[in-house]
């Protein structure tokens, strides 16, 4: 069911102020959700004032900056720092975006960092994963096949067929889209949210596999795959520009062609 | 176990015209409930004669009956026109980005402009 407010225990607080910025000419604040496990305390919302001419510029060296040199508990998910890991997603300014390929430039103003929203949060900015990695799992996300692969080759897929993946192979699942959807938030246990869905796509078009009815049998439920309502949130807010609104309405249109 | 705080999300997320669109949508359809309620109101109200008729009319002819006249026909118009929006998206056409968002403009235009149509036409507003 839709829960629109928080829960008692994740209302935020005011957190503590930091400032460093005193005769800095570019300075910046900006506001981080802060949650300690072990505190027994709400979550808080911590201020840092930051001179921008001590790091680098993406929001990712902001973060990576506060933990160096300011606060080593403030704690988050980061490995590439070049978008193709997806770690670093996170809530930005207002949408979910990676904190490495999001400029500090592209704000005006301060700017707000959340975990991924409607998260159980593990801490500060690291949110609990666990659903969204059994879901990617229920999909079966590997190649299923009849018949052994052809010997001294790979299995061949002509150009149309490998071009059919592309939008599709390029996502690094950091639920970015998923957390961004409505829906999700009030579904997720049982809607497998837009990442997910796309992922099941990129298996269902794939030419060499060979379980394609079975895959789309497994969405054929009111909960799975059509709790997507076209809302859009998830294509806005993916990282690497791919369409996952658009991959669940070809797995409906391919549910629909089925029947008839 | 640990009592994992909720991360924030209405609260937080940034409304934009894909979302704000999409609940609208929702909203309208709510309100075409309650119109249809006022409809049967209308038609029960005809049956009963003259006297139930003139006390319907009067309150459907106060401000806050014209309001929720205007809200009825802005939610059928705004209903309608996202609803072909959607009929196009469920024939997987028109699902990129960017003309998502010059179809939502559009879609808004359109049904204010026959809201506004109908009330011209419908003597409920007087210009």
């Amino acid at each position: 069911m839709a829960e629109f407010t928080l829960p008692k225990n994740s209302k935020i607080k005011s957190g503590k102020i930091f400032s460093e910025a005193n005769g800095a000419t570019r300075k910046k604040k900006f506001h981080i959700y802060r949650w300690e496990p072990d505190s027994g305390k709400n979550p808080r919302l911590d201020v840092y004032e930051l001179n921008l001419d001590n790091f680098g510029p993406m929001i990712l060296d902001a973060i990576i900056y506060i933990k160096n040199e300011i606060d080593s508990t403030l704690t988050f998910r980061r490995s590439c720092r070049e978008g193709i890991c997806g770690s670093c997603s996170m809530n930005i300014g207002g949408t979910n975006t990676l904190a490495c390929t999001k400029s500090i430039a592209s704000f005006d103003g301060d700017i707000s960092i959340y975990p991924l929203p409607h998260m159980p949060v593990v801490k500060d900015l690291v949110p609990d994963l666990s659903n969204f990695y059994k879901q990617y799992a229920s999909i079966k996300p590997w190649m299923q096949t009849e018949t052994p692969a052809p010997e001294n080759s790979e299995r061949i897929q002509s150009k149309n067929d490998r071009e059919k993946l592309d939008g599709l192979y390029e996502c690094i699942l950091c639920a970015c889209c998923s957390t961004s959807c409505p829906s999700y938030w009030w579904n997720s246990k049982r809607y497998l949210g837009p990442a997910i869905l796309l992922q099941a796509y990129r298996w269902i078009v794939d030419s060499r596999d060979k379980s394609t009815n079975k895959r789309l049998d497994k969405l054929e439920d009111s909960f799975s795959l059509y709790r997507c309502h076209t809302i859009m949130n998830c294509t806005n807010a993916c990282p690497k520009g791919l369409n996952p609104a658009k991959a669940i309405a070809e797995i409906k249109k391919l549910l629909l062609s089925r029947i008839s | 176990m640990v009592n994992r705080p909720i991360s924030p999300h209405l609260q937080i997320y940034k409304p934009q015209l894909t979302s704000v669109l999409s609940i609208t949508h929702r909203g309208t359809g709510i309100f075409l409930c309650l119109g249809i309620l006022l409809l049967t109101t209308w038609l029960v109200c005809l049956a009963l004669g003259e006297e139930s008729y003139n006390i319907f009319y009067k309150h459907t002819t106060s401000w806050y009956g014209k309001l929720f006249l205007i809200s009825f026909i802005f939610s059928l118009f705004y209903h309608l026109t996202n609803g072909i929006r959607h009929l196009f998206w469920d024939f997987g056409l028109g699902l990129d980005l960017s003309t998502t968002y010059k179809s939502g403009y559009v879609m808004l235009c359109i049904s204010i402009l026959l809201t506004l149509t109908t009330l011209i036409l419908g003597d409920v507003v007087t210009i």
